[in-house]
């Protein structure tokens, strides 16, 4: 068990957790934008998102994670709460009731006509919060020492 | 015809996640268990596939794929507790 100061050869974990990643990360986003009709949603989706980051912790460490993804994860659920806050703000400048949502027609260059809702806004803040504190909890436990 | 076929299956991957309890209980080393874990994992899998043909839904594929995604990372993190003591390094080349 005593081989901390060897030279360890993790060539298999990391090209698969590499690879993986991606995978895990298209389908954390699939499930983002899937929860307005199908299972899925911001809170599922993000910790898809933290699973996949938790899948490089484990391939490599947290120093490279730092350096590859620089997030500040504490900012990052600061920025989700504001941007809930915000979408649920809004309404009450049309002259609606707190968390009122709305939604319209546009008409998108590369996707055509497609039907916009904020709550898609509010959804991206529950996964900005979602990733936030997840990595904070990992990340907090993982460097103690 | 369809459903005894399904039921019938459902019954062998009961008996055979049995199986894998009985390995997880009784496995004589640690690598065992988490063998087993990971099997039982992919049986689950099996079983919710199997449940959402039997109830005619569309809406249980994104559990197949995340139990498979959840069991392997679970598997990873405990293969490195057991391999190297810590799960999250904190920087692999020259460490402590």
């Amino acid at each position: 068990m005593n081989r901390k100061n060897d030279q360890v050869n993790d060539v298999i974990l990391q090209t698969a957790a590499v690879i993986i990643f991606f995978i895990i990360i298209v389908f954390s986003i699939n499930l983002f934008f899937a929860g307005h009709y199908s299972p899925g949603g911001g809170f599922i989706g993000g910790l898809m998102t933290a699973a996949a980051l938790v899948l490089l912790l484990l391939a490599f460490d947290s120093k490279t994670l730092a350096n590859v993804l620089p997030f500040d994860y504490r900012k990052m659920t600061a920025l989700g709460l504001a941007i809930a806050l915000l979408t649920s703000l809004h309404s009450i400048f049309w002259g609606r009731p707190f968390l009122t949502h709305a939604y319209d027609k546009f008409d998108l260059p590369l996707l055509g006509e497609q039907t916009l809702h904020t709550a898609i806004a509010f959804d991206l803040g529950v996964y900005l919060v979602v990733i936030g504190v997840t990595m904070t909890i990992i990340q907090t436990i993982g460097e103690s020492e | 015809m369809l459903d005894i076929i399904i039921y019938v299956a459902l019954a062998i991957l009961v008996l055979a996640m049995l199986g894998m309890l009985y390995r997880v209980v009784k496995g004589p080393t640690t690598a065992d268990r988490v063998i087993a874990l990971d099997s039982i994992g992919i049986g689950l899998i099996s079983v919710v596939s199997l449940l959402s043909i039997l109830l005619d839904t569309t809406m249980f594929f994104e559990v197949i794929l995340l139990l498979g995604i959840l069991a392997f990372i679970g598997t990873v993190a405990f293969s490195k507790f057991l391999e190297r003591g810590e799960i999250i390094q904190h920087d692999r080349n020259n460490d402590l």
